[in-house]
């Protein structure tokens, strides 16, 4: 059943169109990957479907509901939450805090305690520096933590923006066991990454923008053997 | 001695009163980047809220209760009706809005009240002294300080404990994020006016029980005070807006009581003169962090 739907969704920022008419759709349970270079406009489609981009043109349906025009306060609440890129964790609250806040947006809210229970079993780094601030974790901490945070709102469908940037290559590793992880739980994942290889690794299906434009689209199987569109598009095979 | 620590009241009665009107500039600051210069006027609004509760003979806890509902009011309205159309815009835009609307309820105030002061008759008691450790306080001065070190304490529960307080400080960090968490944007605002009134109504009772007298500029005077207060305590930190207006009324105590009488015209001056120094070493104020907003 496909849960995400993205029409001729245009983003525009003054004159620049940073995305231009795309289609997507996500169904439930899968894990689909955005890929492209630096400014293609992937972070965008990513912000424009949970409304933080004012100007957007098309239709972003999810579960049959039109998002377009709504209030990204709204969007979250009807189960979508983006992780951003840069993390972005409030680096003054403490964990605790930060998790707190990502459970705001969870509609049952009897089930904010177990759903913390579980997250502080799984990333036992987080439980143990629960009364810290966010801010003096390390880089790759701060990605769990993000991550973590999202899920205290048990979305149905979770928004990764370049989680594995920057991070040492031991987090990389365990951002896409955790990625795996999720899937079998039966979270749906729309993934934006560099990491082209490690993302189609995991994905069932990605899709290659380039210049604001879906270039190609496809299995994530078929995507790795054709070496071509990754030359093409993403810049790699080169080094 | 006994000079000595009757001049330290002083210093912490005025220094309180500088000390909420900083911090309700400081809290919208954080929240939406806008430095209201119309914050005296939800001052002065609650001292003619009170005038009028006194001129209908309602009791003492009524009057306050008046002021501090009607500075809540007022700060929600002012964000509602002035301020959130302008949300997102420039600094120099929000500064301008917020000096329009102080102009129009200025003028409000000369034409519909009285260009004239008001005066605001409280009880006796409040002339008063009381004894405390040998010590005779004024009563204004005693209560303003009690009520002063509870509201900051409320403030802090309230910062450190709530939900939606934790959510007021996470929006002062990341205001974008926090919509992410499902945290509607629109509410952490009014909030943030909510407690600038409501500190600005407290503000009002302690001012109008020291002076007595209500008029159309009444706010003006402390609220730039309050602002200066705010940016010697570094305006992107609440704690620092709150230190900066004990701070300051501690130099004011300190210049009225140590200059010599031909000096003290120059009193603000001279208090005006200690703030540039400050600022000149520390540019983002004495607990401010850097580039906090650019």
């Amino acid at each position: 059943m496909t849960l995400l739907s993205v029409e001729r969704l245009s983003v525009a920022y003054g004159a620049i169109k940073a995305v231009r008419e795309i289609d997507l759709t996500v169904a439930e349970g899968e894990i689909v990957a955005i890929l492209g270079a630096n400014g293609a406009g992937k972070s965008s489609t990513l912000n424009a479907i949970v409304g933080l981009i004012p100007r957007v043109t098309g239709s972003v349906r999810f579960d049959g509901q039109e998002l377009v025009g709504m209030a990204t306060e709204r969007i979250v609440q009807c189960g979508i939450t983006l992780t951003p890129e840069g993390r972005r964790v409030f680096p003054l609250l403490t964990v605790e805090e930060n998790l707190r806040l990502g459970g705001m947006a969870n509609r049952d809210r009897r089930s904010v305690n177990a759903v913390r229970a579980t997250l502080l079993e799984r990333f036992p780094v987080l439980a143990q520096r629960r009364g810290q601030p966010a801010g003096t974790l390390s880089g790759g901490e701060q990605q769990m933590l993000a991550i973590a945070r999202s899920l205290m709102a048990r979305p149905r469908l979770l928004l990764l923006d370049e989680p594995s940037l920057g991070l040492a290559p031991i987090y990389v590793d365990r951002i896409f066991e955790l990625i795996a992880e999720l899937r079998a739980e039966g979270v749906t994942i729309l993934l934006v990454e560099q990491n082209v290889d490690r993302a189609l690794g995991i994905a069932d299906r990605g899709y290659v923008l380039a210049n604001g434009r879906i270039q190609f689209s496809g299995a994530a199987g078929e995507m790795r053997t054709s070496s071509g569109i990754e030359r093409a598009y993403l810049g790699i095979g080169a080094a | 001695m006994e000079i000595a620590l009757q001049q330290i009241v002083n210093a912490i009665s005025l220094g309180g009163t500088y000390a909420l009107l900083a911090l309700g500039l400081a809290i919208v600051y954080n929240i939406m980047g806008l430095i209201n210069f119309a914050h005296g006027e939800i001052m002065t609004l609650s001292g003619y809220a009170m005038f009028f509760a006194v001129s209908a003979g309602l009791p003492l806890p009524a009057v306050a209760a008046a002021a501090i509902v009607t500075g809540m009011v007022a700060a929600i309205a002012m964000e509602r009706i002035a301020f959130r159309p302008v949300r997102g815009a420039s600094g120099v835009t929000l500064l301008l809005t917020s000096f329009a609307v102080s102009a129009i309820l200025q003028v409000s105030f000369q034409n519909l009240v009285s260009p004239r002061p008001r005066g605001v008759p409280l009880p006796e008691v409040f002339n008063e002294m009381i004894e405390v450790g040998g010590l005779s306080i004024g009563v204004i001065q005693a209560s303003s300080i009690a009520i002063v070190i509870v509201l900051l304490v409320l403030l802090v529960v309230f910062l450190r404990r709530t939900t939606l307080g934790i959510s007021m400080r996470a929006a002062a960090q990341d205001f974008t994020v926090t919509r992410l968490m499902g945290i509607p944007a629109n509410s952490v605002v009014a909030t943030a006016f909510a407690i600038s009134g409501l500190l600005a109504g407290v503000a009002a009772v302690l001012w109008v029980a020291q002076r007595g007298t209500v008029d159309p500029l009444m706010g003006f005077t402390p609220v730039l005070k309050a602002f200066i207060a705010a940016v010697i305590g570094g305006l992107g930190s609440l704690t620092g807006a709150a230190a900066g207006g004990f701070l300051l009324g501690a130099i004011e105590v300190l210049l009225q009581a140590a200059l010599p009488s031909a000096a003290l015209p120059f009193r603000d001056a001279f208090a005006l003169l200690l703030v540039i120094g400050v600022l000149l070493v520390r540019p983002q104020g004495l607990l401010g962090r850097r580039s906090e907003r650019a």
